[in-house]
């Protein structure tokens, strides 16, 4: 049997950590002063593409649309252990936010002319408006799919796949390949390169660029505003040193009588 | 038809979910204001019918392919209803059902869709909707002009009640599964349920909660101690379960176990709206986060941007551990 081929999606999206504040028109983020980071559930994807990797010998393949600091993600893919990492280039793969349903029509612009078993990428994220990808390009390849997904195992041509539901249920599905799948959580955490790893997989370079011509942006809608919200309530703030703000808890606790003593 | 909101209603284990509900009473709200119909559509379990009574037409869909869920066989039934029906709105849940069968639809249907809606209303031929983005940092109003829309909808946005109403007397119609039912290539293996036996946090009255703020397995030893004084079991983000360091059963929110106890402490957590979800509802919230712009203290009573390793030990000494 041939090897089982696993194409990776990966995205670059804000860090949510920093502060985000609407553009000067309102309509986006200000993409000025942000970093920006692999999707972290796009990195749970590529954990679990790399442990199928290891349990059947599938060979991984890293793509991505030409957003901010890509490269740095795709180097890291590589010294990971995927072993080919793609950068998607052309009309509207670069710039500013871009809708799900146009990345959706670039990688399938691409993924149409590859050889594959499985698409695996994260579940969601965090700025998806449209919806998510991996519904979405299943949609348009016309691929059985299964999101919210907590692990794949490949065997006989068919995928077998933990879906995640509310209060710790979840259902094991058999999908036949080619299918698409979105990770909400790998099987083990996201395995970190060693620094000197990622160098050298930067000086031996290796990203291939590929152009992909990509029909019109298509969410369909459009964006009148983009704000923070405005807080119907907010946490009174204790203030004052540890000792201080745990005395004032303690209070609160004990005036619902949640402390004993 | 033209201007009927549609419901696809979700069940798990023979039950009908929250959501499902929530949805149902804004479609009854947006159907009635646009002189349309609101009509749920439900997909196996036609038992549960009834209970749908909010609805003005309850469609029904049995098929063997449609006992469990798969987003191939849903999509199959669901995409088969919209191409007859053409309703002008479809409402979903950002459920995993939602989050798995959205986005082919909107492929399938040719229909824009909002996701994480949390706001929702017809103005004129516009259906204006407003939803989360950057993990309930930022709210985005989009503007959908078209004759067929789809919204996922937050868990926790509109209230449950109105949608629930008895009515056996709702108008029930069967549609036949169609031909792409017998094809669907996805297949249903067995439902796993969470492991019983550990202590359960949805009977607690208080809840110590930790987050990924943590920062390391070995650090988790300080909420132990606090959670230990309170005499309150420990809960977590999902992060910290996913990392393995306390079991699922632990886990508090989308995903995990939804939670309101009279006082629930969290550690850092950031407050994703996945994570709202599952305790919002709890009568005291008390927040520890770095972060004086988190989500989390949007919904807590009392919050303080001190370092979690200054105050959790300064509580645990003067709750006397
Ligand atoms: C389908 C789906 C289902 C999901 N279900 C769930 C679910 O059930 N439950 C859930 O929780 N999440 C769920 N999530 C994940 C959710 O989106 C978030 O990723 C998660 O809630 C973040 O967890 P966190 O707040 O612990 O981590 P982070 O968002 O990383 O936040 C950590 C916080 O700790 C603070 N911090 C750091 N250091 C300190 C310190 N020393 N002292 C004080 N504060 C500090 C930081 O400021 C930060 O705000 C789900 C996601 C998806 C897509």
């Amino acid at each position: 049997m041939t090897a089982v081929r696993i194409v990776v999606a990966l995205k670059q999206v804000p860090d949510l950590v920093e502060e985000l504040e609407p553009s000067p028109e309102g309509t986006d983020v200000d993409r000025e002063y942000i970093t920006f980071v692999l999707n972290e559930f796009d990195d749970q994807a590529l954990e679990e593409a790399l442990l199928v990797k290891e349990a059947t010998g599938a060979e991984v393949v890293v793509v991505a649309l030409e957003d901010s600091d890509v490269d740095q993600t795709l180097y890291t893919a590589l010294a990971k252990g995927a072993d080919r990492a793609v950068k998607v280039t052309g009309a509207g793969a670069s710039g500013g936010w871009l809708d799900t349903h146009s990345r959706a029509a670039l990688l399938a612009a691409w993924l149409e002319g590859q050889d594959f078993d499985l698409l695996i990428t994260g579940v969601q994220a965090p700025d998806d408006l449209d919806g998510q990808l991996p519904a979405i390009v299943a949609g348009r390849l016309g691929l059985p799919h299964a999101s919210v997904v907590v692990s794949v195992e490949v065997k006989d041509g068919a995928a077998r796949i933990r879906q995640e539901f509310s209060a710790g249920r979840s259902a094991v599905l058999e999908v036949p390949l080619p299918a698409v799948v979105g990770v909400q959580a790998a099987r083990q955490a996201p395995r970190y390169a060693p620094i000197s790893r990622i160098r050298q997989t930067m000086q031996a370079g290796g990203i291939e660029e590929v152009a992909v011509e990509a029909p019109p942006p298509a969410s369909g809608f459009t964006i009148r505003r983009l704000y923070p919200p405005e807080k119907t309530s907010h946490a009174e703030m204790l203030t004052g040193s540890a000792g201080d703000v745990a005395a004032r808890i303690v209070e609160l606790l004990r005036a619902k009588g949640l402390v004993r003593a | 038809m033209a201007n009927d909101v549609l419901v696809v209603a979700e069940h798990l284990a023979g039950k009908l979910t929250d959501t499902t509900f929530e949805l149902l009473g804004k479609a009854v709200q947006l159907a009635g204001a646009s002189g349309g119909q609101a009509v749920a559509l439900l997909l196996g379990a036609p038992e549960l019918a009834g209970e749908l009574g909010a609805a003005d037409l309850v469609i029904t869909c049995d098929h063997p392919a449609l006992a469990h869920f798969t987003a191939e066989a849903y999509e199959a039934a669901v995409a088969a209803v919209l191409a007859e029906r053409q309703p002008r709105l479809v409402l979903l849940s950002t459920t995993t059902a939602g989050l798995d069968l959205a986005g082919s639809l909107s492929v399938a249907w040719d229909a824009p869709l909002v996701s994480y809606v949390v706001g929702l209303d017809a103005d004129g031929d516009t259906v204006v909707a407003t939803a989360q983005i950057y993990g309930g940092k930022m709210l985005a109003e989009v503007a959908v002009e078209s004759v067929r829309t789809i919204c996922a909808v937050t868990a926790g946005s509109f209230p449950a009640a109105a949608g629930r109403r008895d009515n056996p007397a709702a108008a029930v119609e069967a549609f036949a599964g169609p031909p792409s039912l017998d094809a669907v290539r996805s297949t249903f293996v067995e439902l796993v349920e969470p492991d019983a036996g550990d202590v359960d946090i949805t009977a607690a009255d208080l809840l110590v909660s930790v987050g990924r703020g943590i920062g390391s397995r070995d650090n988790l030893e300080l909420v132990e101690e606090l959670a230990g004084a309170l005499g309150a079991p420990l809960a977590a983000s999902r992060p910290v379960t996913d990392l393995g360091w306390l079991p699922k059963t632990r886990q508090v929110g989308k995903s995990g176990l939804k939670v309101k106890p009279r006082a629930y402490l969290a550690f850092g957590i950031s407050g994703a709206p996945e994570h709202l979800e599952g305790m919002s509802g709890a009568e005291l919230i008390i927040a520890c986060n770095t972060d004086a712009r988190a989500p989390i203290f949007d919904v807590a009573h009392y919050g303080t941007t001190l370092d979690l390793f200054d105050l959790v030990p300064e509580l645990s000494q003067q709750v006397g551990a």
